[in-house]
């Protein structure tokens, strides 16, 4: 009787009330006369600071080991070691976040956006691959970066590519680059994290088409070393330019090198500069000529590439929430959907912000998309001008050396050179 | 600009290999003076970002009171299932027997069978206290955080059943997946020392 009364008594209540609106206390908590103790509410602790503290010692720790090992004691062994230690702390144990790779988009938002304040932990990771790529070439690509570590360790059967395929891929880079600073500036999208082909490995858990992508990459790895690296990572785009002015780098021999040849074709990054004799270099006259000519058309394609950055710039707005908000709104487009109004009309009517509000804020990102896409188009200019220059750049040398920019310092052809560190050379070395 | 002048500079660097073991030549010292600039522009960089820079790291979490129940919580999250769960905020509870979140609007008669449940997977417990008071509890093993019951108990009751990211499963994403796609803009970033967001608590917290 008393339960039926209850059912009554709320059911009256109940038909009185406001719907949706949020979090009344209708009904009082009661008082338990039988001595019953409320549980508490659960709220379990997030991962604690101290371990993400710990996180930059280890950064540090495993920059200075492969470092060591790539630059002193130029064991490749050593790296591919610390290669698998990467893929299991940085990948698996620490499932993928925060990443150098990644840690780029939050320099740039704190950089762009006065409400995000960036942690120094995040700040860390961002800064200690550049400094020690700065100072010893990109060890961190060698054998840090979880991202780079599991392609490599599926490089198994790398085959050539020719040249000018590479130089080609070898601009995405830097539109990535471009693109993601972008969008991390106008607070739009992490485009880098989202389309992380590996941390669905890391974590054992991502959509099919995030396996799918991360397994062709792999699949690709086999035969195409790190393609992710070579010819998408915008980090490693980063590391390229600072690697090339390093002040130590790996070297492929211990001490001078004899020209044997072993180590030609040793890269699987295809990164070894061969010697370039100075009977196949050119009259001067004229590649100084042509030189000119390609740097004078580098403002004309900043230019160009300005221009159709600009005129993408709403394209390139419309991945913002709320651009796309107010495009939908004034299109009346209801986000596709026919059935019912979209959830997202339905959260911007019960924020209580109006249509107006909306449309000044949205119109003053798509401005800044505009600029956003003057900069981005001139930069792929920039970086189109510049390939080109450097493709009809000349540079005497006599040796097999790493290329700077583009040698990720695993330290495979180390172990091609015959070459002793006292000079001598290794005869019954079987390669 | 200086990118430029490095390459007019090398047709002019002739094969001169002594010349080059020598002394500081054009090109080590173009070296250097990049070296110097990418170093003063990191530091530049990390210098500009001190004053934004704070000791911590932050968790996502989302604002119930902006929360408007779509069930994209329990679809966008990086993890399946994801964690994002029900909390049941206990102090808030009115112990109802008809509780808006547990049955579902049509049950005819109030027991726990199953065709009377509005979880999808039955992840409440109700637990009889004394006449006329129920308490609910939510198996956190089972919640998908499909925010039915969230719902349901914000239209028709106190609004104690609230979604909120749970910290023991979350993988703290860089960007999270699910605040891309919230249509309220409900998730934030919130320090880690102060994690999860409760509507309509904080006199009971300062109480």
């Amino acid at each position: 009787m008393k339960k039926k009364i209850a059912i009554i008594f709320l059911l009256t209540i109940i038909s009185l009330q406001i719907y949706n609106s949020f979090a009344v206390q209708r009904f009082p908590k009661p008082e338990f006369e039988s001595g019953h103790t409320q549980p508490p509410t659960i709220t379990p602790d997030p991962r604690s600071h101290a371990l993400a503290v710990l996180d930059v010692f280890v950064l540090a720790a495993a920059l200075t080991v492969v470092t060591w090992l790539v630059l002193k004691k130029r064991s490749r062994n050593g790296v591919f070691w610390m290669s698998v230690f990467a893929v299991l702390y940085f990948g698996f144990f620490r499932e993928g976040c925060v990443c150098s790779v990644g840690s780029l988009q939050n320099v740039t938002l704190a950089l762009f956006n006065p409400e995000y304040s960036i942690p120094i932990t995040v700040t860390a990771f961002f800064v200690l691959p550049i400094v020690y790529t700065l100072f010893f070439g990109r060890t961190f690509c060698a054998g840090v970066c979880p991202l780079g570590t599991i392609q490599d360790i599926f490089a198994l059967r790398p085959l050539p590519i020719k040249t000018w395929l590479e130089k080609v891929l070898g601009i995405i880079p830097f539109i990535y680059l471009g693109l993601a600073i972008l969008y991390a500036a106008t607070s739009t999208d992490f485009v880098i994290c989202r389309y992380d082909p590996f941390i669905g490995f890391f974590r054992l858990d991502a959509t099919f088409m995030m396996f799918a992508i991360g397994g062709i990459m792999l699949l690709i790895g086999v035969f195409i070393a790190r393609p992710y690296c070579r010819f998408l990572c915008p980090y490693g785009a980063l590391l390229n330019l600072v690697s090339r002015f390093s002040k130590k780098h790996l070297t492929i021999t211990p001490t001078e090198c004899i020209q044997c040849r072993l180590c030609e074709n040793s890269c699987p990054f295809e990164a070894i500069d061969k010697p370039v004799l100075l009977k196949e270099k050119e009259e001067r006259p004229i590649a100084v000529r042509r030189f000119l000519m390609y740097t004078i058309i580098i403002p004309v394609l900043i230019l160009i590439g300005g221009f159709t950055g600009s005129q993408f710039h709403e394209n390139l707005a419309s991945a913002n929430s709320k651009v796309r908000l107010a495009n939908e709104l004034i299109n009346e487009t209801n986000f596709g959907e026919t059935e019912k109004e979209a959830f997202e009309i339905t959260a911007f009517k019960a924020s209580g912000q109006t249509k107006t509000e909306l449309y000044t804020e949205a119109a003053k990102i798509t401005k800044q998309f505009y600029y956003g896409g003057w900069m981005l188009g001139g930069f792929i200019g920039l970086v189109f001008g510049l390939t080109l220059v450097s493709l009809t750049i000349f540079r005497y040398k006599e040796d097999y050396t790493p290329n700077k920019g583009s040698c990720l310092s695993c330290a495979r052809c180390v172990d091609y050179c015959p070459v002793l560190p006292e000079n001598k050379i290794e005869l019954n070395k079987s390669i | 600009m200086a990118k430029k002048e490095k390459k007019k500079g090398l047709p002019a660097s002739l094969p001169n290999r002594q010349g080059r073991k020598a002394g500081l030549n054009r090109r080590d010292f173009i070296d250097k003076g990049f070296r110097f600039s990418i170093a003063v522009g990191l530091i530049g960089i990390v210098g500009s970002l001190f004053k934004k820079s704070q000791a911590k790291e932050y968790v996502w979490q989302l604002d119930p009171s902006k929360c408007t129940h779509c069930g994209r919580c329990a679809t966008s999250c990086v993890l399946t299932p994801s964690a994002v769960k029900c909390f049941h905020v206990y102090d808030m509870c009115g112990y109802c027997d008809l509780c808006g979140g547990y049955f579902r609007p049509s049950s005819k008669n109030l027991t726990t069978a199953a065709e009377n449940q509005l979880c999808p997977t039955s992840a409440i417990e109700r637990k009889f206290i004394e006449e006329p008071f129920f308490e609910y509890h939510i198996i956190e093993d089972l919640c998908i955080g499909c925010a039915k019951c969230v719902k349901g108990c914000g239209a028709f009751g106190n609004g104690s059943l609230q979604l909120q990211v749970n910290h023991r499963l979350c993988v703290n994403c860089n960007e999270c997946a699910i605040a891309r796609d919230c249509p309220a803009d409900a998730y934030q970033r919130v320090s880690i020392d102060d994690p999860y967001l409760f509507a309509g608590f904080e006199q009971k917290k300062e109480g």
